[in-house]
């Protein structure tokens, strides 16, 4: 049974309507990578999965873990495994890190019928996990995404991850705003991660990303739909040719 | 009724068109039985205020009296009950004592209120910096009502800072107890050329208690003022600073967090004078309102003629938690001058959607995650003490509040053994 099983999937901003039937398959030990020009629903998909109320499903189901997920709160979906890496994460000043991670950490081990975690464990796990993206930075005191620069942002979202161990963490434009060491760190720490056990899906623009975090699939997400799918070879030749064939191909 | 208690009382009547004061209404908490405080009410008491690891010098005010003693130390800071100043160092006393009231030779009229408790007010606490003093212990100014009967108090505090001193205060509202109170307390600063003072206030009281609270600050060249007022439980609590910039390069900050439940209300009075040049005053006053509480912002930055390149900011924050609770926000600017940098904003709303989304995305429910930022909501305010161990502890008296877990008791080391008195503040998504 497939991990995530995305079927005829429609969604709307109001009465716009963004996603138009998307079909999506992932299995344990993939990594999907979704690209598609901009505007077409690439987001959309990401948040529609781990639940921002920003959308409104009209359509189609999206099964996770053989659960519907539609009708699940936000926080269950996450304490059921599923991670969103945002492409713009949130700054919320007055909330440290540490105090945010603790809260989710232990919030997860209540889901799952565990103890908190004693804060001496706490915070030798954030240390370890620090380590997953070259995290220097204290985070004792720092407020979450407050004054963080784009590459510490996207640290920080690889850092949650390896903090929440998710089931299927779905990346969106991860490397957007990254410079060249800071792409390869964060790429590095999502591979650290993978197992037989996980998934990632990863929404990005570039090819480049690709040669660090290597997709067994590559989707072309079109006009809210997924038009095209293909080996990691196809994110080349949309590199190379961008994505005038495709709409050529499909008769545009 | 005591006359004195009558007097208070027609000055609501007196005073009730008045822009400033027409809001301010104890009439609930000022009732027949009330007496006036008098020195036999002064029960001597260990009680005090505690702020985990932080050594502070300890001066008391029960019911508005203090012991009557006065310290000197070898720097020549002098502090102790302003009654035992007044008679051993009327010299220092009376350079500082009703100073704001003068300007350029000319005497101002007091407030009604001030003038009530300038004649009949019962004691306070003196302190005094000489000049190049740096005072390496904050003072700990507690003011506690503590009474079995409904007492009226006034109690009037005099601090003056020395040219290039520097101090911190912190000045804590306590009540003991269910007792019941109605104080008309004056606190005034006078901070010459070039002094920090820094000025913290923790008011935590009974619902029975209501404190109308002036605070009336000079500054000189170069000074600065910073006052941060925690208003975290009381029946009716009335804030009122006025602050004069008298000089040029001056820099003041007057902030305030106030978190009302029940029918508690929260009022706050900001007042403050560029009267030089290069002067800055910033305001930030944030309150998270529940029930049926009320609230006041009235800030009012009067920028004179002759005050070019003033900066002057004010902001009002507001999250009401029901449809009941309100608040009257009305930030205010005067100026005369064209060569300013002024601003005020006032907001009142609720929780970013998106901060939501992001915190529960993460796994956390979305009662913790609503518990977590107003929490977020208080800490731009708590950020502004200085003090690192007393921010600590009114970061964690706030986060109590906000689980309704804190007590008129909480850091209260009496250990009375009287059954203190849970203050729920309830928060409950739906209100939201």
């Amino acid at each position: 049974m497939a991990l995530l099983s995305i079927r005829n999937l429609h969604a709307s901003i109001g009465d716009r309507e963004i996603l138009k039937g998307v079909n999506l398959e992932v299995n344990r030990g993939e990594v999907h990578s979704i690209m598609g020009p901009n505007g077409n629903g690439k987001s959309t998909l990401a948040g529609v999965v781990a639940g921002n109320p920003k959308y409104t499903v009209t359509e189609g189901e999206v099964i996770y873990n053989g659960k519907n997920i539609l009708d699940m709160p936000v926080d269950q979906r996450a304490n059921e495994g599923i991670f969103l890496g945002f492409q713009y994460p949130v700054e919320i000043p007055g909330v440290t890190i540490t105090n945010f991670m603790r809260t989710a950490v232990n919030e997860q081990r209540k889901y799952r019928g565990l103890d908190p975690l004693p804060a001496g464990e706490f915070l030798k796990l954030m240390e370890e996990k620090k380590k997953v993206v070259e995290m220097t930075t204290n985070l004792a005191n720092r407020s979450v995404n407050e004054g963080f620069s784009g590459g510490e942002k996207k640290k920080n979202e690889i850092f949650q991850m390896a903090m929440l161990n998710p089931t299927l963490a779905i990346l969106d434009e991860t490397d957007s705003g990254l410079d060249i060491d800071a792409l390869r760190i964060v790429a590095s720490g999502v591979n650290q991660l993978r197992s037989p056990e996980n998934a990632t899906v990863v929404i990005t623009h570039y090819q480049r990303l690709l040669d660090y975090i290597v997709p067994d699939y590559v989707h072309v997400l079109y006009e809210g739909r997924i038009v095209k799918t293909g080996p990691k070879e196809l994110a080349l030749e949309l590199e190379e040719k961008g994505y005038d064939w495709i709409k050529k191909e499909l008769g545009e | 009724m005591d006359s004195l208690i009558q007097a208070f009382r027609d000055i609501r009547f007196a005073l009730r068109k008045d822009e400033v004061w027409r809001d301010v209404d104890f009439g609930t908490l000022l009732d027949d039985d009330m007496t006036v405080a008098t020195a036999a009410d002064c029960q001597p008491t260990e009680c005090y205020c505690n702020i985990p690891n932080l050594e502070t010098v300890r001066l008391t005010l029960v019911n508005g009296f203090g012991n009557d003693t006065l310290t000197t130390t070898p720097q020549g800071v002098v502090y102790g009950s302003l009654r035992a100043a007044r008679a051993q160092r009327p010299d220092l006393v009376d350079k500082a004592m009703g100073r704001y009231l003068q300007r350029d030779g000319q005497q101002r009229k007091a407030n009604a209120y001030d003038a009530l408790n300038a004649s009949h007010f019962s004691d306070g606490i003196f302190i005094y910096v000489p000049d190049n003093v740096a005072v390496a212990k904050p003072f700990q100014i507690q003011s506690i009502s503590r009474t079995e009967h409904a007492l009226f108090l006034q109690s009037r505090n005099v601090v003056s800072v020395g040219k290039g001193s520097r101090v911190s205060i912190i000045n804590c509202d306590d009540s003991y107890g269910m007792s019941r109170s109605l104080s008309n307390n004056v606190t005034e600063i006078v901070a010459d050329d070039n002094s920090t003072v820094y000025y913290y206030k923790l008011q935590n009281m009974n619902d029975l208690s209501g404190i109308l609270n002036h605070t009336y600050a000079t500054l000189g060249e170069g000074s600065t003022l910073r006052a941060v007022a925690m208003l975290l439980n009381g029946g009716h609590i009335r804030n009122h600073t006025e602050v004069r910039m008298l000089g040029t390069d001056a820099h003041t900050e007057v902030h305030g967090l106030y978190l009302m439940d029940k029918e508690q209300q929260a009022d706050n009075y900001v007042f403050v004078e560029h009267a030089r040049p290069h002067c800055y005053s910033h305001e930030l006053f944030k309150g998270i309102m529940d029930d049926s509480a009320h609230g006041t912002f009235n800030g009012h930055v009067l920028v004179c003629d002759g005050a070019a390149k003033t900066e002057a900011f004010q902001s009002n924050k507001n999250i009401l938690l029901t449809d009941k609770a309100n608040i009257v926000s009305k930030p205010f600017l005067e100026i005369y001058n064209d060569d300013v940098k002024c601003s005020h904003g006032s907001t009142t709303g609720q929780i970013d959607v998106q901060q939501m989304f992001y915190i529960r995305s993460r796994g956390i429910s979305e009662h913790t995650a609503r518990t977590m930022l107003l929490y977020a909501f208080c800490d731009e305010v708590i950020q502004k003490i200085d003090l690192p161990l007393l921010r600590n502890s009114l970061s964690d008296m706030v986060k109590k509040r906000l689980h309704g877990e804190l007590t008129v008791c909480s850091d209260c080391a009496l250990n009375c053994g009287t059954p203190c008195v849970g203050q729920s503040f309830t928060i409950d998504p739906d209100k939201l």
